[in-house]
């Protein structure tokens, strides 16, 4: 008989989930699906405000990536303003989001993912956490807890605030950066550094232990699309969208921020609140395609910062130019990492980072604008129309994790269609399944602005919809 | 000179001219009575009721601002029961309207806010209405939120009785009272408005603002208006 498993509540992800696999009649699965069970409807209630105040009211979006939403705000601000923003003002902006990116990805590696990589997917449920890690590996633990200290604790020193904060403005930052709090930060790099290092080779060296996690969590080729440099280079603030097919050729790149439109469609599913972005010319469902750290890598040939350029060479000797593993996603969060770090002292050290003219002023010039850049998870997007006096006529905001809806689901399959055998839900796969979702990082509570308690529920069903088994974390 | 009488405010004596409001007693006697639609120079309306002190011999609560001193007048201006109608008042206030300070330009500039946490409002007991409010962009260099207005006719008053041009009214009541420009039109069709500002500048939080400025970035410069309107004495 036909049946179905519920997963009820994904753990240790931003926001809701719930899975659920259909078996058919011989037990095997038929087919999974990734609910996302919350909207909040912020492309709604910015209608009519004054397009300046897009930045502080989608910030709000998320509590984690909040630098992400008003990086991509203020983008196409600057946009419906037509002004290219003082040198010094970019400089800043990608200063903080670098910061933004270490303390999100330290969060993500650390703090989420590993408890499963270090204390293993069939560990004690109670124990696989944070506390579980700093009993069993205090070092790592405490380099995790320093590693995003250290990014927030640069956003507070940049930004005035570590959370939404109000330094980001159209046009540029609204206050320079002195030389005193630039020393300060420098004088923090030097540890961070040494820690992004040594988890990197901690996790090189326990890779080779995860080889059937790689070959089955969401292995699956895909398209990709990432920011890039002219060059081909890892680029995260500004760029060119680039998309790649599955065996690393450029299919497509955007220079416009405006042209997305003429490859990103959304498809809306009928079993989520989380919409189903897909590449136009390839057509839905076939047009999945994945963002975030696993696809920059992947669309990015090289890396301009030294040792995160040697890692890059490293990773992709491994793995081959295009990696499809999504377990992978958290190998290259750490290359990341490190560029991120290497590239705050690049611009910390360039004397233009002190310079005071910082903002560029001016009304409205541009009726319609898109602000794109990498957000920790991904490509973030954020499309404004405003009127002839700025305020807002309608909104669309694709979040990185909506991008990897597809690819999420797929993945989710794949791990099933692995573990899941008869009609319970071994523990393993429970693990397995809310892992593989939380390796592409999702911030659920983002991509569908959507706001609840973390949780995954995985449940189990029969051809006829009849609930078998039902699980939660 | 003007004939002085005498009041006690709090219990002190304090010698004021004939004329002078409660309110004017009291800051002449170095007391802050909390006040949001109060503005030295312009006319006084009691519209916000904040100013509110308790009389001796009287049963009810009266607004410092409208009610004239009188020889003899006992005035108490701090007590337990004062604080809570203040309290209560400002509560109102934040429900009756959509107030994000999170998102306000005038967020850590606004009297308002400023207020609340000066008298302790740690919550609002009241279930909020939120209305669906317009904000008005058409003005060149100013816009106007309705979200954040608190009719306390700074604005309309300043206009009036400073600039001379008599911009601003509030139409309908109760709940359902808006500020209007003109006769009810966009403010950037106003022939009147003379864009000088004033209104803006006296506003007491996010509901007026300049165009452009960003969260917590419209630091305003009321007593700057104030004296101005003192100096050409537009009003008491």
């Amino acid at each position: 008989m036909a049946k179905k498993i519920t997963i009820p509540h994904v753990s240790r992800i931003e926001g809701h989930a719930k899975i659920t696999i259909h078996l058919d009649d011989s037990g095997e699965v038929a087919g999974t699906q990734l609910h996302v069970t919350q909207v909040r409807g912020f492309e709604k209630f910015i209608e009519g405000r004054p397009f300046y105040e897009m930045p502080s009211i989608t910030a709000r979006i998320c509590g984690i990536c909040p630098i992400s939403h008003l990086l991509a705000s203020v983008k196409a601000c600057d946009d419906i303003m037509a002004v290219r923003i003082p040198e010094t003002a970019a400089c800043l902006r990608e200063l903080l989001h670098c910061a933004q990116i270490v303390q999100s990805h330290a969060l993500s590696f650390f703090h989420l993912s590993s408890p499963d990589l270090l204390l293993g997917m069939d560990s004690d449920p109670a124990a696989r956490n944070v506390i579980g890690v700093l009993e069993k590996h205090p070092q790592l633990a405490k380099d995790g807890i320093a590693l995003r200290k250290f990014g927030q604790q640069t956003i507070e020193r940049l930004a005035g605030e570590r959370v939404h904060p109000s330094w980001t403005v159209p046009g540029g930052v609204n206050a320079p950066l002195d030389t005193g709090t630039r020393d300060l930060i420098l004088s923090d790099l030097p540890i961070a550094k040494s820690i992004v290092r040594r988890t990197l080779k901690f996790f090189k060296g326990a890779i080779d232990g995860f080889q059937d996690e790689i070959a089955n969590f969401g292995n699956f080729p895909t398209l990709y699309a990432a920011l890039t440099g002219p060059n081909g280079e890892l680029r995260l603030y500004d760029g060119r969208l680039r998309f790649q097919d599955p065996e690393g050729n450029t299919v497509a790149e955007v220079v416009d921020p405006l042209e997305y439109q003429h490859y990103i469609a959304e498809a809306t599913l009928k079993f989520s609140y989380l919409k189903a972005p897909y590449y136009i010319p390839a057509g839905y469902p076939q047009g999945a395609y994945r963002v975030g750290p696993l696809a920059r890598l992947n669309v990015c040939g090289r890396c301009l910062t030294p040792e995160a350029g040697a890692e890059l060479a490293e990773y992709k000797q491994r793995f081959g130019p295009v990696a499809h593993s999504a377990f992978l996603y958290h190998y290259a969060r750490l290359v990341e990492a490190l560029y991120c770090v290497e590239r705050m002292e690049q611009l910390l050290e360039d004397p233009k980072i002190t310079g005071k003219h910082v903002r560029a002023q001016a009304g409205v010039n541009a009726l319609e604008a898109v602000g794109i850049m990498e957000a920790p998870r991904g490509t973030l997007i954020h499309h404004y129309k405003v009127d002839e006096q700025g305020a807002m006529r309608w909104a669309n905001l694709i979040i990185a994790t909506g991008h990897n809806n597809l690819a999420m689901n797929r993945s989710v399959e794949q791990v099933a269609r692995h573990y899941v055998r008869g009609d319970t839900i071994p523990e393993g796969m429970l693990n397995r399944v809310s892992a593989v979702v939380r390796a592409y990082d999702p911030c659920l509570s983002c991509s569908t602005h959507a706001m609840g308690q973390p949780e995954l529920d995985v449940l189990l069903l029969d051809p006829a919809g009849e609930l078998l088994d039902r699980r939660r974390t | 000179m003007a004939h002085q009488i005498s009041i006690r405010i709090d219990g002190k004596l304090v010698k004021v001219s004939a004329g002078s409001s409660i309110l004017d007693a009291a800051l002449a006697a170095g007391k802050d009575i909390p006040a949001l639609c109060h503005m030295k120079g312009l006319s006084a309306v009691g519209a916000c009721r904040l100013c509110v002190v308790e009389l001796a011999g009287v049963g009810r609560l009266l607004p410092a601002c409208t009610t004239p001193a009188a020889d003899g007048m006992s005035v108490t201006t701090v007590s337990q029961k004062l604080t809570k109608y203040r309290r209560m008042i400002l509560e109102m206030l934040f429900a009756e309207r959509n107030h994000v300070c999170s998102v306000c330009v005038s967020n850590n500039h606004c009297e308002l806010q400023a207020l609340a946490a000066r008298l302790g409002v740690t919550n609002v007991r009241f279930a909020y209405s939120y209305p669906k409010l317009s904000a008005d962009t058409s003005h060149p260099r100013f816009v106007l939120d309705h979200n954040r207005c608190i009719l306390c006719t700074r604005c309309v008053r300043v206009c009036a009785e400073l600039e001379g041009a008599h911009v601003w009214d509030v139409m309908s009541r109760g709940t359902g009272s808006r500020l209007v420009c003109d006769m009810n039109q966009p403010w950037g069709a106003s022939k009147g408005c003379t864009s000088c500002g004033k209104c803006v500048q006296a506003c007491p939080t996010g509901a007026l603002a300049e165009k452009g400025w960003c969260v917590e970035e419209m630091a305003k410069q009321p007593a700057r208006v104030s004296r101005l309107a003192v100096i050409r004495g537009g009003g008491q």
